[in-house]
């Protein structure tokens, strides 16, 4: 990670209503709607600094660029982050609404799998995918220790 | 009708994805295999399984005919002059790696390489990689504002008399299609050495090794209907026979002692350990499959193909083409404005429709161009108006969607 860093504002600016978020995907039908859902989650993230857009920050093995930042404030990790793309945005916000603000444990504790398989997006964590939510996952959870 | 007839031959073509019916637009990238291609490989594990050129045995006399009679049906594809100039190889890749690892011996610090701005990395880090040991110059041929290769530019760069000239036949990007037997002849009068990535040409044209005139032509079986693991390198025979092999053992060699070990004679020096032997019997089947089309109405068809793709993608609005040509092959390259090609490829993947977007291993070409990235639709013997259409009407709702 970088030396330049967001500052606390912004770390704990972010503030998704999960369970509403949840509830969305839960009822989506089709990949259409869920789709929407996740772009739409990803307009929430904010823009990140054009200055913060350094490649130190970046989560490699991405097909887009991925921005990560983390902060421990007391006993709970934050997390500031950007792409270049809307989809992996949006699914990066997903992994924000289970890890933000949550202490290590907890996001270590997290089963990622099994969230996106509620969510309706299973598969998305698979190695497979280009889209790199993997590396962030595996980025945040090698953070938040 | 015999397009539908066409279609049936390539089994996995038949499939639907949620529901949508698969629009495999990735050929650049992979071919489909013809059900020929898959029993010709089937049937040699099933019936004729054997290590070839150790023939002890009947079964072992008959995989190494059936081998080497695809070495003979390879020199009659690129029509080279010698059977001993076909080598089997892994890929395209390894094609090139065996010919920049052979030359080591020849290059010094006063060399120059000229590479194709729009090659693909393994038509140019093979080649960085000879110049780290050599103390060579890499110098990319760079391309003029049309995405073709600046020929005045490449004059100029002839005239500083390369060792060695590699450029692609057709770009895997943005499927155009460079002057190579103009460039070859150029390069040649210059005393360079020269190799041609054929990998995006040899499914949709004709290569004919006499014409070219290339020192060093090189394809993999994969994306001409073929199977993966399996590759040419066709090597002019003076050229070859003094390449130092890249991979040492089994049957490359004549004599081995802890003396000292001395090498077989043309193709099998440059043919070490136990070749892929049902994927190039795999490749045989891909060259008949080939050969039994009829040549020219395909031709005419694919180039029909790929201007329908251009036109189409223009009318949609919103769309920027990337070296658009009316003799472009194969493929067509595009950027949705303003959205990321990643986001148009995972939307038009729950659509059922397989394109690629990427970098598609031509970073260099990418920076050429000013983008991180494209998307990237091509075509086969086996695509129809039909996948255009529907490739166009779900690119279209993606469209709506992002731009929403």
């Amino acid at each position: 990670m970088s030396a330049t860093q967001p500052d606390s504002a912004a770390f704990l600016a972010l503030n998704l209503d999960s369970e509403a978020v949840l509830k969305r995907f839960v009822q989506a039908d089709g990949w259409q709607t869920r789709y929407r859902e996740i772009m739409l989650l990803g307009k929430q993230l904010p823009k990140l600094d054009e200055s913060l857009k350094v490649a130190s920050a970046q989560v490699k093995g991405c097909e887009s660029t991925v921005w990560l930042y983390h902060r421990q404030i007391d006993q709970q990790h934050y997390f500031v982050a950007d792409s270049d793309a809307r989809i992996v945005k949006g699914l990066i916000a997903l992994l924000l609404i289970a890890c933000h603000g949550k202490t290590a444990e907890q996001i270590q504790a997290f089963d990622l799998n099994q969230f996106f398989e509620t969510l309706g997006l299973a598969g998305q964590l698979s190695p497979s995918r280009t889209n790199g939510l993997l590396a962030v996952a595996q980025t945040i959870q090698s953070v938040a220790i | 009708m015999q397009l539908l007839a066409l279609r049936a031959q390539f089994p996995a073509l038949e499939q639907t994805l949620d529901g949508y019916p698969l629009c495999y637009l990735d050929t650049a990238a992979t071919s489909q295999k013809p059900q020929s291609v898959l029993d010709a490989m089937a049937d040699f594990y099933r019936y004729d399984n054997a290590n070839v050129h150790r023939a002890a045995h009947q079964l072992s006399a008959r995989s190494t005919a059936k081998y080497e009679a695809v070495r003979d049906k390879v020199q009659a594809f690129v029509n080279a002059q010698r059977r001993e100039e076909i080598i089997f190889t892994h890929g395209t890749t390894e094609a090139i790696n065996q010919v920049a690892w052979g030359l080591n011996q020849k290059l010094d610090s006063n060399s120059v390489i000229l590479v194709d701005t729009a090659a693909h990395h393994a038509n140019i880090v093979p080649w960085q990689q000879l110049a780290q040991r050599t103390g060579a110059k890499v110098i990319a041929i760079p391309l003029a504002d049309d995405g073709r290769i600046d020929q005045q530019a490449y004059q100029a760069l002839v005239a500083q008399s390369p060792s060695i000239v590699a450029i692609n036949h057709v770009s895997n990007v943005l499927g155009t299609v460079n002057p190579v037997q103009a460039m070859v002849a150029q390069a040649k009068a210059a005393g360079a050495l020269t190799l041609v990535d054929g990998a995006q040409a040899v499914a949709h044209k004709r290569v004919d090794m006499q014409e070219i005139d290339c020192d060093f032509y090189v394809f993999s079986g994969h994306k001409m209907y073929g199977p993966t693991g399996v590759g040419i390198l066709y090597g002019r025979y003076q050229q070859l026979d003094t390449l130092t092999p890249l991979l040492t053992g089994g049957e490359m060699i004549e004599q081995v002692s802890f003396d000292g070990t001395s090498f077989n004679t043309l193709p099998n020096r440059l043919e070490a350990g136990t070749p892929a032997i049902a994927e190039v019997i795999g490749l045989g089947a891909a060259i008949d499959y080939i050969a039994n089309l009829p040549q020219a109405a395909t031709q005419k068809r694919e180039a029909e193909l790929v201007n329908y793709l251009q036109t189409q993608l223009q009318q949609l609005g919103g769309i920027t083409l990337y070296a658009a040509h009316n003799d472009n092959c194969g493929a067509v390259a595009f950027n949705l404005n303003g959205e990321h090609h990643q986001d148009v490829g995972i939307l038009l993947d729950q659509q059922g429709v397989a394109i690629r977007c990427g970098h598609h291993c031509a970073m260099p070409l990418m920076h050429s161009l000013q983008i991180s990235g494209c998307c990237r639709a091509s075509i086969g013997v086996y695509t129809s108006h039909e996948d255009i259409d529907r490739f166009i009407e779900a690119l279209s709702s993606v469209k709506a969607m992002l731009i929403d």
